[in-house]
């Protein structure tokens, strides 16, 4: 979806602004609402694709007016309510009104195993053979879904080059809607500056970026016929 | 509401926050709403509050850039681990025991004297978990999110690192479930200093990409 989560390329956000000697935490509700996140998660009903697409539904007002925090418990509350895990109501009162049957809350013992995997998005290198090796150019497609993707708008309808082939991983915009572990490659795209950003951009510039096979067809090389 | 939760927030109350709510003043609305929340999904047995705290202390005092130091400081004390980390990033990283969420499949991009990497998620903030821990406000913040991509230079300047115009910069947008690691130049001076030192001496953002390292004036 073209939402506010997608900001590569604005103007007017002002300075980055960092802060010395950070704490990991600023406030209490955050850990609370970190760890809330994670162990929700952990209860299955839905993937990490699924998270990110819930929390770029929040209100773009609101996100801009948000901390991270925020959004992720924006994300956690409409997740918990679409995956019948609590009710509008219970929310409402933030009362439980009922059991759910079939959750097991993870436990202290289930953490060491749930934190320290090895395996999330990547899958079988055979199940999804290459269309493109490093080396070829590529145009992205121009694709505006209402869904979820991962082609940011920046990047739509450019010409790059393919860096390298990360192999096989779930396909995220079928994952975020359906939960259906599709196999796609996923390239690294070289794009030079001037490419996404005209000729102001820096001539020793170059922005990287994952893309899955499905957002790219083959360009034809500089002023040739294929 | 249920009672969970109240040791941990006296635990933690006097050192960060600074919102209304903190020092016995009144709860903000934000601080009731994940109270609520939190005590709902205990009752309806969704969570278990001592999960909640191992995570907490997981996130917060165990997995850190500290980390990701050890795997720099490694790679400039030994050429054979730095090939590996370079072809198989991953599987050298989980060499120092690295392994687990937001890591599973890593990538690490070596600064050069002629090729500097900086890493930005322009669409969440994604970020290495298991070598750098979780991300600093700024890399989450619009402005850095926005910018990096289209002004790196820009962004790098006001983090204080002037990058020439020999110099390219990569950006790398982390869109899929690769992470990136920023593998820095070792300083000059630093030769005689053990991996241990040379750990001392990495920083998050030089990992990120947002800064050089710099060699101890003395040491």
């Amino acid at each position: 979806m073209n939402g506010i989560h997608d900001l590569g390329g604005m103007h007017g956000f002002g300075p980055v602004d960092p802060e010395p000697n950070e704490p990991v935490f600023h406030h209490d509700w955050e850990r609370r609402a970190f760890a809330l996140n994670l162990a929700a998660g952990f209860l299955g009903r839905w993937n990490i694709d699924m998270g990110r697409y819930a929390r770029e539904h929040m209100p773009p007002a609101e996100y801009l007016a948000t901390t991270y925090y925020e959004h992720w418990l924006y994300g956690l509350e409409r997740l918990l309510v679409e995956k019948g895990l609590v009710t509008g109501k219970e929310l409402e009162a933030m009362r439980p009104q009922g059991p759910v049957a079939g959750v097991k809350a993870l436990g202290v013992d289930d953490l060491p195993k749930a934190l320290r995997n090895r395996r999330a998005a990547r899958m079988d290198d055979h199940l999804a053979t290459p269309r493109f090796k490093a080396g070829d150019r590529v145009r992205t497609k121009n694709l505006n879904p209402t869904g979820h993707t991962r082609l940011p708008r920046y990047a739509r309808d450019k010409v790059g080059v393919i860096d390298r082939d990360h192999g096989v991983f779930i396909f995220a915009d079928a994952h975020a809607v359906t939960g259906q572990k599709v196999p796609q490659r996923c390239y690294s795209v070289r794009f030079e500056g001037r490419e996404l950003w005209g000729p102001d951009a820096g001539p020793r510039d170059a922005i990287y970026i994952d893309l899955f096979e499905p957002y790219l067809e083959p360009a034809f090389p500089e002023g040739g016929h294929k | 509401m249920s009672d969970h939760h109240h040791g941990h927030d006296h635990a933690h109350e006097h050192e960060h926050d600074d919102r209304p709510g903190a020092h016995g003043a009144p709860l903000t609305d934000i601080q009731l709403r994940v109270r609520a929340l939190e005590s709902l999904l205990v009752d309806k047995g969704l969570v278990d509050p001592k999960a909640l705290d191992t995570l907490i202390d997981t996130y917060e005092t165990k997995v850190g850039p500290r980390n990701g130091a050890r795997v720099v400081a490694k790679a400039w004390v030994d050429p054979a681990f730095k090939q590996r980390l370079l072809a198989d990033s991953t599987a050298a990283i989980a060499e120092l025991g690295y392994i687990g969420r937001q890591g599973e499949d890593m990538v690490v991009l070596e600064n050069t004297p002629k090729v500097h990497n900086v890493v930005v998620c322009t669409l969440c903030s994604c970020y290495p978990w298991p070598v750098l821990g979780l991300p600093p406000v700024w890399y989450k913040s619009g402005p850095y999110r926005a910018r990096t991509v289209i002004d790196p230079r820009g962004v790098l300047r006001e983090f204080g690192v002037d990058v020439g115009d020999d110099v390219e910069v990569r950006v790398w947008d982390s869109t899929a479930e690769l992470r990136y690691l920023v593998l820095p130049e070792r300083p000059q001076g630093t030769e005689g200093m053990t991996e241990e030192q040379l750990a001392d001496l990495v920083t998050r953002d030089a990992m990120i990409g947002v800064a050089q390292v710099k060699a101890p004036r003395r040491w």
